[in-house]
């Protein structure tokens, strides 16, 4: 097992203008990426964004239009999938169905002609890495999607692939089963170290396990970076709105700030032309506070609702012409009941202003 | 019979709320379809079966059994397992050739879907029509024996190979490729493209995939689905009736002329020897196929 | 399948374990985006058009051939003439067996409804221990040839004839068990797709008796089911040819037979004609609702799997009535 991790450090992978279109439908617009050796970068975005074609390039198992995919330095553009000796879990049902969970791991070292014994040995000891070794001589019918999932993901890993690819693997699971095996899959990644994609629409399974997550959207890169980063200070309006949730307040853009209901908030577009816009606020960013005096404000309104999330509690306020949201410790939450007054205040973080003509480059 | 064989009817009459005492009524509901069956099902059967093991007058015997070993009635046993061994083999390698042909096809296109209907026809057509379909294409004076024949080539209009073992074979394919099809193609659509992507992605190549994968995945269900033509040519009657007027050249002629002739006559516990041949050799078959079936469809979901 | 061209050669994947090296030097002079995948795709297309091609040919021409007997005039070279067509109302033989073939369709159908189709609700509601030797029964006649059943039918036969009746449509009573296998498994496909327990406690606590439940709530909610069944029966009556021969009554196939003997080209328009009349039944019986399919592509079909509106509606109509 060791020696395996010790020889096999991850490689570059690059991913250079990619594109791809479908019967004149474009998948991928021009993505470039480049995942540093052993990172593992999860590509989020909705259904049809191109990410899961981006991974399907990067696969073989489809050809891009144009654009070059590199590992480690040399092009592998032209190559077909199984020269190309990269490791893929699928969204589900992907282990062969008339092989044993070890039969499975040892069938990609067959076809790398490795020996029996070796071979044997291997599958044993990736079995073992995914913690199945009881599970051994089970076929695929007589383990849950989570043992399944974690068979395909030795096998993947049997053949000491340069890349691996993970293509939804957990979104045919429970959401219990998911997180476990979430933190599993990365405990693994880190333990072989190889460069890894993960392709997700799951927002909050990209935050957790990734270095970096992109984001993705109408076959394009929004934005790239670290899990924080994506979270707190997203590039774009759709990236805002896609990863978290986000109230989205009418304001006045006024000399690299933006006001909205009497507060001035710094931007994140400190540039950005003067005129009417929307600000994207986090609820985290909404702070509540109880309101006494029965003065009408901008900022005061009545909380309609609260949701228990746990350690946090996410409070509905109406105030009035529109509803926000906000996100508090449940201890302060407890203090604002539905039907009583709260005034707002938002926290002084740059945000994100959003316009209808506002075009994701501009943002860049 | 049919009129007293309806127990919603029969019971709806009656008050709808009754209590305890339910097992034995709820029981009689079923009386008439299970006698019907009997009657006409497993009476049959037990006819065939004690007829089989008696003289005509009602002796036990096994002289049925021994008379099959006469070179008329072997010879009928023998064409009759080489017409449908070959009509089965051939029609499934041919019927699952159209059926991958079908299934990678678009799924909810118009091709899929006629030729799927026309396979459900086609693969209850046999008969009188199918003998006079062959008959007007092949046969003396058929549509092609006509034109070779005009074209100077006389082998088809002179030849009876049309009403042999070769003419045969080439009729029932016409029920035996589309059967397969109806059998086949469930299990070529539960192979998943997951599973090509993933032998490649593994290094394997297209024959890889076949050799390690797809192949053992669908070998079970083709073996069964052949097993089913099997069957099938083997009790088919009416086609050869139809194409073949004179001899018992396979079982079924075999059974019927005995049931029209003067020698069936005089012993009739053959042909209910040869009808429960019949029976054990299509029920054997069936079994296996059957059990060929439940295990491809704990793979091929 | 074997013939599939393999779309790699397929050599050199021993070096893959030394990983991207050995991938990507190979990489230099692989061939062009696009190349491969197309490549495939076109053996494919080649492939399914050969496939087609002769599968078409052979399943189309020996039915062209048919129509083209049926038209034939004395010789090859004379005109075309329908006179084989109309001769088929001109021959009382035939013309009484299509009508007693249509007739033995009928009874069947009904039969087969009427004895099946109650029996298959009972046991599904109030003795479900039973549904699997129903469903063995059913099925048994699948493993019992025509040719072979026939046999212990005689006897049978010769006892109905002189103690019942002589008439041909006695035959309905054998016809019956012939189409079980097939009636059966379209009927459970049917029962399969509606909540029956639930529909048939609803009507019943509604004040429904049990014939009500299903004349009015089983029935409607299953109708292209009995629809399938129906013409699955009509399609294979209209077919049968073993058990009236053997049994020594003339039904349509065994007049088509009978006259081929006379006039070819006659009883070859009758069985083109009938042919053609067991495709159309066939054919709207894979439109009207397709229970063999399975439950995914069903939805393709609103209103053949799903409880109909009328079903509701007679629950409501049964709310309001007074009881």
């Amino acid at each position: 097992m060791s020696e395996m991790r010790d020889t096999r450090a991850g490689i570059e992978v690059r991913l250079e203008d990619l594109r791809r279109s479908y019967a004149g439908v474009t998948a991928l617009d021009g993505l470039s990426l480049t995942l540093a050796p052993g990172e593992l970068v999860a590509l989020l975005g909705p259904s049809g964004c191109g990410k899961t074609t981006a991974m399907r390039l990067v696969a073989g198992l489809e050809e891009a239009n144009s654009g070059r995919v590199m590992f480690a330095g040399k092009e592998v553009t032209g190559l077909p999938a199984n020269k190309r000796d990269v490791g893929m879990v699928f969204q589900a049902y992907s282990l062969f169905p008339h092989m044993t969970a070890h039969q499975n791991v040892a069938f990609g070292l067959s076809l790398h002609k490795v020996g029996p014994d070796e071979r044997k040995r291997r599958a044993g000891e990736m079995l073992e890495l995914v913690g199945l070794s009881a599970y051994a001589n089970r076929y695929a019918h007589q383990l849950s999607g989570g043992q399944q999932q974690r068979v395909a993901l030795a096998r993947a890993l049997a053949i000491q692939p340069t890349v691996l690819l993970l293509d939804e693997p957990l979104s045919a699971l429970d959401a219990k089963v998911r997180s476990r095996l979430r933190d599993e899959i990365r405990r693994v990644q880190l333990e072989v170290g190889t460069t890894t994609l993960f392709v997700t629409h799951d927002q909050e399974e990209a935050l957790a396990i990734a270095d970096r997550v992109g984001v993705m959207n109408k076959g394009r890169l929004e934005q790239l970076g670290s899990p924080t980063v994506i979270y707190s200070r997203p590039a774009t309006p759709f990236v805002a709105e896609f990863v978290g949730l986000t109230n989205r307040l009418d304001g006045v853009v006024r000399d690299g700030e933006v006001e909205v209901r009497g507060m001035r908030l710094p931007l994140v577009q400190p540039n950005a032309a003067n005129g009417p816009a929307t600000a994207l606020v986090r609820p985290e960013a909404v702070a509540l506070a109880a309101d006494s005096e029965n003065v009408p404000g901008p900022l005061i309104g009545t909380v309609i609702a609260v949701s228990f999330l746990g350690a946090t509690s996410r409070v509905t306020v109406d105030l009035g012409d529109t509803t926000i949201l906000a996100q508090l410790p449940t201890s302060e939450a407890s203090a604002h009941p539905a039907g009583t007054r709260v005034r707002l205040a938002i926290r002084k973080d740059p945000v994100l202003i959003a316009r209808e003509e506002t075009a994701p480059a501009e943002v860049n | 019979m049919t009129a007293a064989g309806n127990p919603a009817i029969s019971t709806a009459a009656r008050p709808p709320m009754r209590t305890g005492r339910r097992l034995p009524l709820a029981w009689l509901g079923v009386v008439p379809f299970f006698a019907y069956c009997g009657l006409f099902l497993l009476l049959p059967t037990l006819i065939i079966t004690g007829g089989s093991f008696a003289t005509k007058d009602g002796a036990f015997t096994l002289s049925n059994f021994t008379d099959i070993n006469q070179p008329y009635l072997v010879k009928a046993f023998l064409y009759s397992t080489i017409i449908a061994a070959v009509s089965a083999v051939v029609g499934a390698l041919a019927g699952a050739l159209l059926a991958y042909a079908v299934v990678t096809s678009n799924p909810r296109g118009i091709l899929r879907r006629s030729v799927t209907s026309a396979s459900g026809v086609l693969a209850q057509f046999g008969g009188v029509t199918l003998a006079f379909a062959f008959l007007a294409t092949v046969g003396q004076v058929g549509f092609i024996s006509e034109i070779l024949l005009q074209r100077g080539i006389d082998s088809l209009s002179r030849s009876t190979w049309l009403y042999e073992l070769p003419g045969l074979i080439l009729v029932y394919m016409y029920f035996q490729v589309p059967l397969m099809v109806i059998v086949f193609l469930p299990a070529l659509d539960g192979v998943r493209p997951q599973w090509r992507e993933a032998t490649e992605s593994l290094g394997g190549s297209t024959w890889h995939y076949w050799r390690y994968v797809a192949g053992p995945l669908l070998a079970p269900s083709f073996l069964g689905c052949t097993l089913l033509l099997f069957a099938n040519a083997f009790s088919a009657y009416a086609t050869a009736a139809a194409l073949v007027s004179q001899g018992s050249i396979i079982v079924p002629l075999a059974i019927s002329n005995l049931l029209t002739s003067e020698t069936g006559r005089a012993q009739p516990g053959l042909a209910q020897a040869l009808a429960l041949s019949m029976i054990i050799i299509v029920t054997v078959v069936t079994v296996l196929y059957s059990l060929l079936q439940r295990r491809t469809s704990r793979w091929l979901r | 399948m074997s013939n599939l061209p393999p779309r790699s050669l397929g050599v050199g994947s021993g070096g893959l374990l030394l990983g991207h090296e050995a991938a990507t030097s190979r990489g230099a002079g692989s061939p062009r985006p696009g190349s491969l995948m197309r490549t495939r795709r076109i053996k494919l297309q080649i492939f399914r058009g050969v496939v087609f091609l002769i599968m078409g040919l052979f399943f189309l021409v020996p039915i062209g051939a048919m129509f083209e007997f049926s038209t034939r005039g004395d010789t090859m070279t004379s005109p075309r003439t329908l006179e084989a067509w109309t001769a088929i109302i001109k021959v009382p033989e035939l013309t009484d067996a299509i009508s007693v073939s249509l007739q033995l369709a009928a009874i069947t159908s009904i039969a087969m409804l009427v004895l099946l189709l109650p029996t298959m609700v009972w046991v599904r509601l109030r003795i479900p221990q039973l549904n699997r030797i129903l469903e063995f029964i059913c099925l048994l006649p699948l493993t019992v040839p025509a040719i072979a059943l026939v046999v212990g039918m005689v006897p049978l036969y010769r006892w109905i004839g002189v103690n019942l009746s002589d008439s041909i449509l006695t035959l309905s009573f054998a016809y019956l068990i012939l189409v079980l296998p097939y009636t059966y498994r379209t009927l459970d496909a049917g029962l399969a797709a509606i909540d029956l327990k639930t529909l048939t406690e609803a009507a019943r606590s509604l004040g429904a008796g049990w014939g009500t439940v299903m004349l009015r709530v089983v029935v409607p909610n299953m109708s292209s089911a009995i629809l399938n069944a129906c013409l699955l029966a009509v399609a294979l009556v209209l077919g049968e040819f073993t058990m009236a021969n053997l049994l020594n009554f003339e039904n349509l196939q065994v007049a088509i037979l009978y006259i081929g003997l006379v006039s070819a080209s006659t009883s070859i328009a009758v069985a083109v004609a009938s042919l053609v009349f067991a495709f159309v039944l066939l054919m709207i019986l894979s439109y009207v609702g397709r229970p063999k399919d399975r439950v995914a592509r069903a939805e393709e079909i609103p209103g053949s799997l799903v409880p109909s509106m009328t079903g509701v509606s007679v629950l409501a109509e049964l709310v309001d009535q007074p009881k």
